[in-house]
């Protein structure tokens, strides 16, 4: 439903501003966010809002001070939003590219879908963590529930704790690195060599998610697809 | 034969439950361990608009002149909530069907031929192609469990949006797309590698259930400032149900595509056995419709089997804002036509029954990606022949709509149908023809 809009206009608008929820309707702020091509922005009594800053297509920088709910930073574009607490479903989902960081806990399908940037979530993520990923890459400081990078096509996901079941179920062509244990893995996925290239991209991702020197690679493994299901064949009806 | 041995040797007699078709089917799943993929959408005898009949004017009812009086068929989609609801010329539109199952020509052909007939046409999984934006003056993009190609510049891009729960030809499946049609260019689309074959999700990544799906709208609405329809498509399953839960989480239009609806490529055994025919789907989401005091606030676009006017006229009567065509309008486009019926041979097949839409071999050019036989299919000509179909029904429908008295398509109503079986008076809860028996009502209801 059309949110009910509390004020004619924005309490303070353009670049550097801090918007309230508590003063602001949710359609003002994203309104605003959508009309701005540059510009802070901090964003005070979240409340748990669903679809805060979702659909930002300029190189933003917001800071939301608080918890929020689904969807937000949703198929973000260029923007930087920090979240100062915990986000709902689908944080960042279908993202292209930019950078979104979740200070607290993330719930289920962070990053689902994503295309692009960096997603970092400073606690631990719930289920499908990554479901269905095309090229964002994802560092989680904390562990990541189940199925996450269900059918994960491009892109990476680091976790620094570790993985629920099925991690990787049907997996292409992105790559996961687990620090912690995983219960197990999905279909199709499988432990893979760590090779230089792979130290290189692990290492530069960390640095950009502010760890660079915290963590020994060393302590990662790598999983990835085994091409085994790539093609339909009678013989691999046992992995379904 | 001796005059003796016709009485041992009767001629052979098919088994009505072991029929050839079934027997030929028993044989190949034997030899080959696999189950039949294919595309098309149910073939098997359903109820269906045949057995139903416009009663037309007579004493009691008065006709509009069938060449003189106006018939309106404009269609509004979105008024609900979209800022910007999008008008149709014709109560008629083309179906969400992706570059990948179709030909980038094949796309480009539903654009102009849509857009020559004043009406939309919709994308696929895989997300929306230059050429099908460019030659479509109305674009409805979808948004599928797969998320392929999901691109929110292409959101913004498409004139409605279109959530994808589920499809008539397989409710509760995922897309097919085998690896023959993953060309390189639908391969980076879908962020694939090339030649796998695709078996798409059947649910949405990021919500499950219909309160999510209302807090994923308003996602959709939020990031294209509320001002797109956006529509909810289901597979006739539970139409009733599935469409007051629509209508709950916030869609502007509801899309119900019945069993007979297409599909690009699914288990033979989906097509035919999952989902109920358009006929017995249409009055339940109606019903409901009308008990949240929605029916024509909220839009029901019905897909399924739609062939001519007369099952527009059929469908909009039932309450139905508007239809969607898919196959019937790869078939204007040229597909299962007998000038290929040779090549059609080769392929173990003939013209009007060619099914195979998921191998990438299509004669026409259509259901492929090899540039040898999409170059076969010419966009402009191909558009020009959907245009004249959609003319064609219009004008059918128009045609009806003027017997019956009404200048507008949308005032045909139920009590202009009879039904020619049970079943169907049944499930279009409208009398057998020459009585007033609905079955399930009593008489005086």
């Amino acid at each position: 439903m059309p949110q009910k809009k509390r004020s004619p206009k924005p309490a303070s608008g353009g670049r550097n501003s801090v918007l309230d929820l508590a003063e602001l309707s949710l359609r003002q702020i994203n309104q605003l966010l959508h009309d701005t091509d540059a510009g802070d922005f901090l964003i005070k009594n979240p409340r748990g809002a669903h679809s805060l800053a979702c659909g930002l297509n300029a190189p933003l920088t917001v800071t939301i001070g608080g918890h929020v709910g689904y969807y937000c930073a949703g198929m973000n574009k260029l923007a930087t939003v920090t979240i100062d607490g915990n986000a709902g479903t689908g944080v960042a989902e279908n993202m292209m590219s930019g950078r979104v960081h979740v200070k607290g806990d993330a719930s289920q399908s962070a990053g689902a879908t994503a295309c692009g940037g960096l997603l970092i979530i400073d606690g631990n993520a719930s289920a499908r963590c990554g479901i269905s990923l095309r090229g964002l890459d994802i560092v989680v400081k904390g562990s990541v529930g189940h199925m996450s990078a269900f059918m994960a096509q491009a892109g990476n996901l680091v976790v620094l704790g570790d993985a629920g079941d099925a991690l990787g179920d049907s997996i292409y062509e992105a790559d996961l690195f687990v620090r912690g244990t995983v219960k197990s893995l999905g279909a199709d996925c499988v432990e893979k060599r760590m090779r230089d290239k792979h130290k290189a991209a692990l290492a530069k991702l960390l640095k950009a998610s502010g760890l660079a020197g915290e963590v020994d690679i060393g302590e990662f493994k790598r999983y990835g697809s085994a091409r085994r299901l790539y093609n339909f064949h009678i013989d691999n009806l046992g992995s379904y | 034969m001796s005059g003796d041995e016709r009485w041992i040797h009767t001629p052979p007699r098919w088994s009505a439950t072991f029929d050839p078709h079934t027997i030929a089917e028993i044989h190949r799943a034997a030899a080959t361990g696999i189950y039949d993929i294919r595309g098309f959408g149910a073939k098997r005898k359903l109820p269906h608009f045949d057995d139903l009949l416009f009663l037309g004017a007579s004493i009691s009812r008065y006709p509009l002149e069938g060449y003189r009086e106006k018939c309106v068929t404009e269609v509004m989609l979105g008024t609900r909530f979209a800022k910007k609801p999008i008008k149709l010329k014709i109560p008629i539109t083309i179906a969400g069907m992706s570059f990948g199952s179709l030909s980038a020509q094949a796309k480009e052909a539903l654009g102009r031929g849509a857009s020559q007939a004043g009406t939309s046409t919709t994308t696929g999984d895989g997300g929306m192609t230059e050429e099908e934006r460019r030659h479509s003056q109305l674009l409805v993009y979808q948004v599928l469990p797969s998320r392929y190609g999901m691109d929110p510049d292409q959101l913004r891009k498409a004139d409605a949006i279109e959530i994808v729960v589920g499809q008539g030809a397989k409710p509760g499946g995922g897309g097919m797309l085998l690896g023959q049609k993953i060309s390189k260019r639908v391969a980076k689309m879908r962020t694939l590698p090339q030649g796998i074959d695709q078996r798409s999700a059947c649910r949405h990544p990021d919500w499950t259930g219909p309160d999510d799906l209302e807090i994923k709208i308003n996602e959709l609405r939020e990031i294209t400032d509320w001002e797109k329809p956006i529509y909810v498509k289901v597979g006739a399953a539970r139409p009733y149900y599935d469409t007051a839960l629509a209508v709950k989480s916030g869609a502007d239009v509801v899309v119900l595509d019945g069993m007979q609806g297409g599909t690009a490529a699914t288990q033979d055994v989906f097509i035919e056995h999952c989902g109920i025919p358009t006929l017995a789907a249409i009055r339940p989401a109606v019903q409901a419709l009308q008990e949240l005091d929605m029916h024509r606030k909220v839009q029901l676009i019905v897909s399924g089997g739609i062939r001519n006017g007369a099952d527009v006229a059929k469908a909009l009567a039932l309450g139905a804002d508007a239809v969607s065509i898919g196959t019937a309008a790869l078939i204007a486009l040229g597909d299962n036509h007998p000038r290929h019926e040779a090549e059609y041979r080769k392929l173990g097949t003939t013209a009007g029954a060619y099914d195979d839409w998921h191998e990438g071999r299509d004669p026409a050019g259509i259901t492929t990606q090899n540039p040898k036989l999409t170059a076969r299919l010419d966009p402009v000509a191909a558009g020009k022949r959907l245009a004249n179909y959609l003319s064609v029904l219009t004008l059918e429908c128009q045609t009806i709509a003027r017997a019956n008295g009404k200048s507008h398509v949308h005032n045909l109503e139920p009590e202009d149908l009879v039904a020619l079986t049970v079943e169907a008076a049944a499930m279009a809860q409208v009398p057998l023809a020459g009585t007033t028996w609905i079955p399930g009502r009593g008489p005086q209801d």
